[in-house]
């Protein structure tokens, strides 16, 4: 169903390559934090302002939308930019990729998906909402930590490790000391 | 020129997370729990060859070295990636594992990208109470690697070095290549 492990890793390779060499590092997390300052500045008008004296001609009331001379206050406010749109587009890939695949033969729903997966179904039953409610969980502590560390499995892990970035090797020692245990007790059965 | 760019390499990054698996909770939470390491093989594999051919192109002078960017070192990677690996196992996806299943059609990865948000939020109207302590404090010449790239200071600069990151990525990729695999 999925590909080989060699013909993935290859393609894989060739995304952060493509990135690196004509563009900059494939990183996502950030995006997070600018899709939520859009959000948030529909709600409050002051957030992210013009500022000709600021590095990027933006400031924001956030001391982090502001920092590195208002670097994030400039997304929010222009996001039609590069690391916005490219994670827009990871969402088609994804699309693509499943209906370009083989479905799983007699299994769930769709093709080769399943909505809630045999490993939660095996450990907390076929109740969706259970699934859900770990999932959004997950979600708000792996974003929590990703903006902590200043990158997630992309950018720290994949782009760091790559250049061989002291940060990228210490971040993966990291994630994966508490996720190997942790996938181990939550998901036993 | 940038959003082009941006659509081509997104659409094929989605596409690809989605092939090997790394969009499937079940692929990495088996890679996680060690029962399946069929993703794991694709990861490592994955930086190895990047990074030999990086190198190897640097040394033959292929290509510049201006898009290079690496994250400085502070003590906030390390309890950061402790809690991202937390939410990783419970969760089972990463932020762009959890874009790529939300675009493939699972509900689940919806959620995630919800709860995405919520927590990026929370890092961002929080962040004033620790820019200036120490868990942002860089470590370890902050923004260093291993092996000179003419980016960041490196802990090995000698002209030898590209030759060392070959040798570690490939090392990966034989790491990779000696884990056992289980098909599907």
């Amino acid at each position: 169903m999925y590909w080989h492990w060699l013909k993935g890793g290859c393609l894989l390779a060739g995304c952060f390559l493509l990135a690196i060499i004509f563009i900059k590092p494939i990183g996502v997390s950030t995006q997070f934090v600018i899709l939520g300052g859009v959000a948030a500045s529909f709600v409050d008008d002051n957030l992210v302002a013009r500022d000709q004296t600021a590095k990027s001609g933006y400031r924001s009331s956030n001391a982090y939308l502001n920092k590195s001379g208002g670097k994030y206050a400039k997304s929010v406010a222009e996001p039609l930019n590069y690391g916005f749109v490219f994670v827009i587009f990871i969402a088609l890939g994804g699309l693509i990729g499943r209906l370009t695949q083989n479905a799983n033969p007699g299994k769930g729903s769709g093709p080769g998906i399943k909505q809630v997966p045999d490993c939660h179904l095996q450990q907390f039953g076929d109740n969706p909402w259970g699934r859900y409610l770990l999932a959004f969980c997950g979600g708000v502590i792996v974003l929590l930590g990703a903006r902590l560390a200043g990158g997630c499995t992309s950018g720290h892990m994949m782009s760091g490790i790559m250049q061989t970035a002291v940060s990228g090797y210490l971040f993966a020692l990291s994630a994966f000391a508490v996720a190997i245990p942790t996938a181990i007790i939550v998901y036993r059965k | 020129m940038d959003i082009l760019l941006a659509i081509i390499l997104g659409t094929l990054f989605g596409y690809v997370l989605q092939r090997i698996g790394a969009a499937d909770p079940d692929k990495i939470i088996g890679m996680l729990r060690l029962t399946d390491l069929h993703l794991m093989k694709v990861i490592l594999a994955g930086i190895g060859i990047s990074s030999a051919l990086l190198f190897a192109g640097l040394l033959a002078g292929i290509f510049e070295t201006v898009h290079f960017d690496i994250k400085a070192m502070y003590w906030g990677v390390i309890i950061g990636g402790l809690m991202l690996g937390f939410g990783w196992a419970i969760g089972g996806y990463c932020p762009g594992t959890g874009v790529a299943a939300a675009g493939s059609g699972r509900v689940d990865g919806l959620f995630f990208i919800l709860g995405g948000l919520v927590g990026a939020g929370l890092y961002t109207v929080t962040y004033r109470y620790i820019e200036d302590t120490w868990v942002l404090q860089q470590v370890f010449g902050g923004k260093t690697t291993l092996v000179t790239t003419g980016h960041a200071s490196a802990i090995i600069n000698l002209d030898w070095s590209p030759i060392l990151a070959i040798t570690l990525g490939l090392l990966m990729l034989l790491i990779a290549k000696v884990l056992p695999s289980k098909e599907g």
